[in-house]
């Protein structure tokens, strides 16, 4: 489009990109690229770095080392016009509580160099959007957290920004919001909109995105399109067992060689198989006796607890 | 709506900002977020300075008048009011530069979200050090023409008062921004008004020349930009100027106002970009 990105059509490439804080190593040496147009997601327990590399991303943060192309430019040096063509979403809304709703969009057009006018008209559409036209001319302080997080979402489409950065985009909002936020972002993404996100809901990684990465420790553990990483990281099915008991760690040896590999979580067992009702059939001709048993599909969580030992949402 | 996902034409490279647009618009969110208590402000800043004349002024004057004949030649009306417009831009210039400042980066974290669009740190720190000059400048125009009224001045001199009123608020305006973004907690800022501004006030030569004290304490008023700004304001108010201190006066306000500013962006790359 601007003829700037001299690998065709690679928005984003980071290589051997690292950031420390101090001694302390955030992000350790990650690769990976973002194509224009698609929508990739970041994965990780609390503490992975996905934050940190966000941060990097959007050029606000500089790389302790190794190398970030963003639109083609160095960020260390061309900050200004990356972030020109950026929209942001931080993990934490940073609104004015002292301004209204609509004052908020307006003063951040601004900084962007939109006009007056313009950014009157650009509020308008984005609080239909968010849902909060009839909170336009309310201060921001007494709104709710899912009314605040949506109005950080409108502002950062201000801009009407090429590559936006959404850390955590739905924690905190109601499902409804959730789901209509997941439309919204499928129609800029449906205009060419490039997204990144982070996100600890996995129906949310799976919905929205065409790649992701788990990071975990600051390194990237596993990559791929959400059925790639079921594929390699997990059986096609799963067997839940839950039992009549305080550790369900009892029971990992009993139904030991059922399928290809249990997990133990606090409150049941996972058998990752590849036919489940066959090992629901195994577990039963063993005499074993669990108060209740699910098959179901392998899902992503499946995924990042075999990567990283830790569920989700935690 | 449709045209808010269908506003492709706007992606893609835009011209980049003037450095004007850039500091306007910054400029622009902290008259915004004055707007809400502009008017308490005005009341406050018209109401201080008709206390002060009244009591040092009128009250401690006409004793000083009477017993001593006056200071330096002059009424003391005539001494204490140019050094009060210094006194008050001080103020002004540090309680604008401690806690709205320290709110921008730990509060509400504006700093961070300005820097997460093109503004450049400088851009955030001039646009909001304009405001406060703003804010120096609409409660020394409000003091002066007070004090006017009440015959503070005995020369059109005094207009004088006013630019150099606003450089002496400058001059602490931005090594308190620099001072501000190092701390962690508003508790640094009354150490900040108990050890430093009220000292300030008492012993540069505001109410009483610097000659009355210890001389061992008169070096401190000489490094003191209050000292300076008061000095300056009143020799033109007073029709008083010797040409070569005045420089000066002057120069020593505008070395702060430079080295402030290359500490105050010093502390804020530190605390900000991270
Ligand atoms: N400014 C900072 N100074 C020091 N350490 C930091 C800073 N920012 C992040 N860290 C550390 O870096 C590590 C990664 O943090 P980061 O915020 O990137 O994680 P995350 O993956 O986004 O986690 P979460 O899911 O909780 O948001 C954490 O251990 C955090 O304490
Ligand atoms: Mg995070």
């Amino acid at each position: 489009m601007t003829g700037d990105t001299p690998d065709g059509d690679l928005l984003l490439r980071a290589r051997g990109l690292t950031k420390t804080f101090g001694d302390f190593t955030a992000v350790d040496g990650v690769d990976f690229a973002v194509r224009r147009g698609e929508a990739f997601g970041f994965l990780g327990p609390n503490g992975a770095g996905k934050s940190s590399t966000m941060r990097m991303i959007g050029a606000v943060s500089p790389p302790s080392g190794g190398e970030l192309r963003i639109f083609g430019l160095d960020p260390s040096t061309d900050g200004p016009r990356i972030r020109a063509r950026l929209g942001v979403v931080p993990q934490q809304d940073q609104l004015d509580q002292e301004l209204t709703v609509e004052e908020n969009l307006w003063v951040y057009g601004r900084y962007f160099g939109l006009s007056r006018s313009q950014v009157r008209e650009r509020a308008v559409e984005l609080l239909e959007f968010a849902q909060l036209t009839e909170r336009a001319k309310d201060k921001v302080e007494p709104l709710s957290g899912g009314m605040k997080r949506r109005l950080t979402i409108a502002r950062s489409l201000i801009s009407a920004p090429e590559l936006l950065l959404l850390d955590e985009p739905t924690t905190g909002l109601d499902p409804q919001a959730r789901h209509l936020l997941w439309d919204r972002l499928f129609r800029l993404k449906r205009q060419g909109v490039t997204l990144i996100l982070t996100t600890h809901y996995m129906d949310e990684a799976e919905q929205l995105c065409d790649r992701l990465v788990v990071m975990d420790h600051g390194r990237i553990v596993a990559e791929g399109s959400p059925r790639q990483l079921i594929e390699q990281h997990s059986t096609r099915e799963v067997l839940e067992l839950r039992f009549d008991t305080d550790d369900h760690a009892e029971y990992a040896g009993k139904v030991a060689g059922v399928g290809e590999r249990v997990e133990v979580l606090p409150d049941r067992l996972l058998v990752y198989a590849h036919d489940g009702d066959a090992a629901a059939a195994e577990v039963h001709s063993r005499g074993i006796e669990p108060l209740s048993s699910l098959v179901r599909r392998s899902t992503l969580e499946d995924v990042f607890l075999h990567l990283t030992g830790r569920t989700l949402v935690d | 709506m449709t045209t808010l996902f269908e506003a492709r034409g706007a992606h893609g490279e835009r011209p980049s900002l003037t450095t004007g647009e850039r500091i306007g618009s910054v400029l622009e969110y902290q008259l915004a977020v004055n707007r809400r208590t502009w008017r308490g402000r005005i009341f406050s800043r018209f109401l201080s300075p008709v206390f002060f004349l009244l009591a040092m002024g009128i009250g401690l004057g006409g004793l000083v008048d009477d017993r001593a004949g006056g200071v330096d030649g002059v009424p003391y009306l005539h001494f204490v009011v140019p050094a009060i417009v210094a006194v008050q831009a001080m103020w002004v210039a540090i309680g604008e530069s401690t806690f709205p400042v320290l709110g921008n980066i730990m509060w509400d974290r504006m700093y961070d979200t300005m820097l997460g669009t093109p503004l450049r740190l400088r851009d955030l720190l001039a646009g909001h050090v304009l405001a406060v000059v703003g804010h120096i400048i609409m409660a020394t125009l409000i003091f002066v023409g007070v004090a006017a009224a009440f015959g503070g001045f005995p020369t059109w001199g005094a207009v004088w008062c006013i630019p150099v009123a606003v450089l002496t608020g400058l001059a602490f305006t931005l090594p308190v921004f620099a001072f501000t973004a190092r701390q962690e907690q508003d508790g640094g800022f009354n150490i900040l008004f108990r050890m430093v501004v009220t000292p300030l006030m008492l012993f540069s030569g505001t109410f009483f020349p610097v000659a009355q004290l210890p001389v061992v304490l008169q070096p401190i008023a000489w490094v003191t930009p209050l000292w300076h700004g008061v000095e300056a304001g009143r020799a033109l108010s007073l029709g008083r100027v010797d040409p070569p201190w005045l420089l000066l006066h002057l120069g020593v306000l505008v070395t702060f106002v430079v080295v402030g500013w290359v500490l105050a962006e010093r502390s804020f790359t530190r605390r900000l970009i991270k």
